[in-house]
């Protein structure tokens, strides 16, 4: 800097403003580290008592003492695949749809409506699924499907209403704008060379977007539906007003489940004893872990495809 | 010649299997807002926003406290969040390279992924077991842990968006360092940054699962945010698992405000930056 | 007097205290009906979240809240938790009902005794045409569906009663499930409160779980006649709740955590309960402990009680309540009584 440019004060300014932002950039780790520090803290005495065995014994049992995770991680697991497994075809389609085949001018509109979704508190879906979603589910889509495919072990049992299946179905739709949100993202980073030469070729629309254009953008895709499972991990409202409370495996998706999430939002109150206190802990760490781990996942996937692209003032 | 007519018909087949999965995708939000209209709007009057709960299973009342509650946890929250969700970003796109800045970028996006139940259950410990007593602010801060993230990466992002001739050519005019950096981020970004923010305020304005275990909920007006308050989202979990049909009512007319609230701001926030964009060519 | 101004007034610095509160969902109704009552009455804001016996308890021990409620009594682990410094006071009578969702019945009241009761929340009988249910309603048509068992999702003082009862009642229960307020349940949705619990049974057609007797009658939900232990199907009625309190006389120095499941005496309701405040012996903070004793005072004056069989409570006996009264005069704050 040419000292004629300098003004008086500049140093003072500039320490200010650097010490400001510098002060709001450390809080950001400094409030993980509270986080990491307050989970680990709670959760140590069920971690020495249990030990990793935790994560794979079955037994919830506060009277005697004695807590397995086991169906809580396997009934967050089943609810988010399920999810997934409904949601990412429809999402997919809609994303490829809406870059690729849509009308130009319907394209905006319609990516705009399917994101409003995501604005949806997770309560109002809880209130909407028990009152309107579970009484249909309930009264004709479940027993059609106890009537034609309940020779499967899935499809057999009771018909309670929360169920595994319902709660499955209500993540499905939640997640559904997120896959396909990103999903759009990832194809539109796509160079139109890949999709003109496979026309080019000879490709039919629908062939050149699966040969050429779908593969190009495989890993985020991957990365968007990464993206969406995190997130079905981590609901809490919806599913518990959804899903049963009932902490145990059940080979029928008509019967009730429980996740990691909900089972923190029913008994943390209320843990009477310190060792169950602490279990609640040790989910919500187990939790955290395995959500940061997949969206670790996911965010990589989906940098590698849409490099360089600005997303702009979307905050996913 | 067959084989093309298959393929070609392939290609229609999934094209319009790809419009039903449109179909299906929009399905659900016009679903949920038609029922809650259809079942929230009739209870929707000056008495529902002006009147205090009544006891279980009474009739009448409203949610004025709630309105309130979310109002002040959520105000709180943004006085919290909104300052040191701008610094961090301000800091991670002007000392891009910094050590600092890679750390917190990474932190900001593992925060944004934790499941809220997990926020709220740290809120607790950090706050609540520590004060001995529940209150709307230790949900205020749980909230802020929130939206932090968020507001980070928004600022953050936009700022990287203006091109280095601007500030080369503050600078050159002598604008000290700082001058130039706040002098970038009023003129040019703040719009972007504003509707970044009212979409981080409408996604913390719904959460119940953070409140579940700080804020608690009360049947009284608070203005004290030192203490238990009600929120908006608390009364339509409460009430819509509750029995009485009553309540069920009121959940219904709340959860229709809050999802008017919620989807205007985000409408707002988007359109803003829609226009912003096209104008940019 | 409920507007939106007189609810700001009671915000303002010239408003009096006050306290937080947490704990069953079995007496919400009634504490529900007395705090609202008591804050125009007296301006002091006594605010009660019902988060199920278990979290009253916990958020006692923990000392988040002002006083817990709890349908369940405190274990010896949790009152060495608070070293002692702790009185359990009864506040009113309820009874734990088993409600069912069975439309095809019509008027017709279902009856069972213990061992089936059991039996059903075991897990062992899981359609409603069950010959045994049907032994016992020879009048009624059963129908040919599942039997779904709703129980509580949270820790509970209404479960406390109900698996205490049921724990009295059949050696297999006791050995393979317990008592406590939250249990490992062999079956069934778990709903969250008395509240989540009645809806469950309201939405699902086939289904009986137990709550307390005042969100059946508020909700219109058809009650079970059980089998007492004198081989009578009784009511659960206000008088038969009283009954089954009179079995178990209390002494001078009680400490209130007795238990009235399973109660002697013909006219008696099988699983009846006290509800108990948990209030600290020895406070801390005396202007709190006097604004909580002056409440608890005006509680056992007969304006509240009949509040409370108005709603379907039975109102404490009449020796019981001197016992109470006398209690409340032993309250310390810093090791001296309360003013």
């Amino acid at each position: 800097m040419p000292d004629a440019v300098r003004l008086r004060g500049r140093s003072w300014g500039d320490l200010v403003f650097r010490g400001a932002v510098t002060l709001g950039a450390l809080a950001v780790p400094v409030l993980m580290g509270f986080l990491v520090y307050e989970l680990w803290v709670g959760a140590r005495l069920a971690v020495e008592r249990f030990g990793v065995g935790f994560l794979v014994t079955s037994v919830w049992d506060p009277v005697a003492g004695q807590f397995g995770a086991f169906p809580l991680i396997f009934g967050t697991l089943l609810s988010s695949l399920l999810a997934l497994l409904i949601a990412v075809p429809l999402s997919l389609g809609v994303a490829i749809f809406l870059t690729e085949f849509a009308p130009e001018r319907i394209r905006g509109p319609i990516a705009f409506v399917i994101e409003l979704l995501a604005a949806i508190p997770s309560v109002v879906y809880g209130l909407w699924g028990v009152f309107v979603l579970i009484p249909v589910l309930k009264s004709s889509i479940f027993p059609f499907l106890r009537d034609t495919l309940g020779f499967l072990p899935l499809f057999k049992g009771p018909i309670y209403g929360p169920s595994m299946l319902s709660a499955a179905i209500i993540l499905a739709i939640m997640v559904m704008p997120y896959i396909m949100s990103v999903s759009r993202e990832v194809l539109l980073a796509v160079p139109p060379s890949q999709r003109e030469a496979a026309l080019a070729l000879g490709a039919t629309r629908w062939e050149a977007v699966v040969s050429a254009v779908v593969p190009y953008a495989r890993s985020g895709i991957i990365g968007a539906i990464i993206l969406g499972l995190g997130r079905a991990l981590g609901e809490t409202m919806a599913v518990t007003m959804l899903i049963g409370n009932r902490n145990e495996i059940a080979a029928s998706l008509f019967a009730p489940g429980y996740t990691m999430a909900a089972v923190i939002a029913n008994e943390f109150t209320e843990a009477a004893t310190d060792i169950h206190y602490s279990a609640l802990t040790y989910v919500a760490l187990a939790l955290f872990l395995v959500t940061v781990v997949v969206n670790a996942a996911a965010r990589l996937l989906i940098w590698r495809v849409s490099r360089g692209r600005p997303t702009g003032g979307r905050a996913l | 010649m067959n084989r093309q007519r298959l393929r070609r018909g392939i290609s229609n087949l999934m094209v319009a299997a790809m419009g039903v999965a449109v179909v299906l995708a929009v399905l659900p939000l016009l679903l949920i807002l038609g029922t809650l209209v259809v079942k929230g709007a009739g209870s929707i009057n000056l008495d529902f926003f002006l009147k205090m709960p009544v006891p279980a299973g009474e009739t009448g009342g409203g949610v004025a406290n709630a309105v309130v509650g979310t109002l002040l946890i959520v105000g709180a929250a943004c006085l919290i969040g909104i300052p040191i969700g701008m610094a961090a970003g301000i800091y991670c796109a002007e000392y891009q390279g910094s050590r600092l800045a890679l750390i917190t970028r990474f932190v900001a996006d593992v925060l944004n992924g934790t499941p809220s139940i997990v926020v709220g259950v740290v809120a607790w410990t950090l706050i609540v077991a520590r004060q001995k007593h529940f209150s709307g602010l230790a949900g205020s801060v749980a909230l802020a842990m929130l939206m932090i993230p968020m507001v980070m990466r928004t600022t953050e992002e936009l700022i990287k968006l203006v091109p280095n001739s601007l500030r080369e050519a503050a600078l050159a005019l002598g604008y000290p360092r700082w001058r130039t950096s706040l002098a970038i981020v009023v003129r040019t970004t703040l719009p972007g940054i504003v509707t970044g923010v009212l979409l981080a305020t409408a996604r913390i304005a719904g959460e119940t699962a953070p409140l579940l275990f700080t804020a608690l909920g009360s049947q009284f007006m608070g203005t004290n945010l030192n203490q238990p308050m009600a929120a908006l989202p608390l009364t339509v979990f409460t009430y819509a698992t509750g029995p009485y049909e009553e309540w069920h009512r009121l959940a219904w007319a709340t959860a229709l405000v809050l999802i008017v609230v919620v989807l205007l701001l985000s409408v707002v926030a988007r359109l803003a930056t829609r226009q912003r964009f096209e104008r940019r060519g | 007097m409920r507007s939106l101004l007189f609810a700001f007034l009671m915000t303002t610095p010239l408003a009096a205290q006050s306290l937080t509160g947490a704990g069953a969902t079995f007496p919400y109704p009634i504490y529900s009906k007395w705090f609202d009552a008591y804050a125009r009455k007296t301006r002091v804001q006594i605010n009660y979240q019902s988060i199920g016996s278990g979290g009253g308890i916990r958020q006692f021990v923990q000392g988040t809240v002002d006083f817990g409620a709890t349908d369940g009594p405190m274990s010896e682990i949790q009152l060495a938790a608070v070293k002692g410094n702790v009185v359990h006071l009864p506040t009113v009578l309820g009874a734990v009902v088993l409600s069912y969702n069975l439309p095809s019945l019509g008027a017709g009241r279902l009856k069972l005794n213990a061992p089936l009761i059991a039996d059903i929340f075991l897990g062992k009988i899981t359609r409603w045409d069950h010959p045994r249910i049907a032994a016992l309603n020879p009048g009624l048509t059963l129908p040919k569906t599942d039997l779904i068992v709703v129980h509580r999702s949270d820790g509970s003082g209404t479960t406390f009663v109900f698996v205490d009862y049921l724990s009295k009642v059949s050696p297999e229960w006791r050995s393979r499930v317990g008592s406590a307020t939250s249990v490992s349940w062999p079956t069934g949705l778990g709903g969250k409160g008395n509240e989540g619990v009645t809806q469950q049974i309201k939405q699902l057609e086939g289904s009986i779980g137990y709550v307390e007797l005042v969100y059946a009658l508020s909700n219109q939900l058809p009650v079970v006649l059980v089998r007492n232990s004198a081989g009578q199907f009784v009511e659960p009625s206000l008088e038969a709740v009283t009954a089954a309190a009179a079995g178990t006389k209390l002494g001078k120095d009680t400490d209130f955590r007795v238990s009235i499941t399973d109660a002697v005496g013909p006219k008696s309701y099988p699983i009846a309960s006290y509800t108990w405040l948990l209030v600290k012996a020895d406070t801390p903070d005396a202007a709190k402990g006097k604004v909580l004793r002056d409440f608890l005072a005006w509680m056992l004056t007969a304006e509240a009680q009949q509040m409370a069989s108005g709603l379907g409570y039975a109102p404490l006996p009449g020796d019981v309540a001197a016992l109470v009264r006398e209690r409340l005069k032993t309250l310390k704050a810093g090791g001296k009584p309360l003013a």
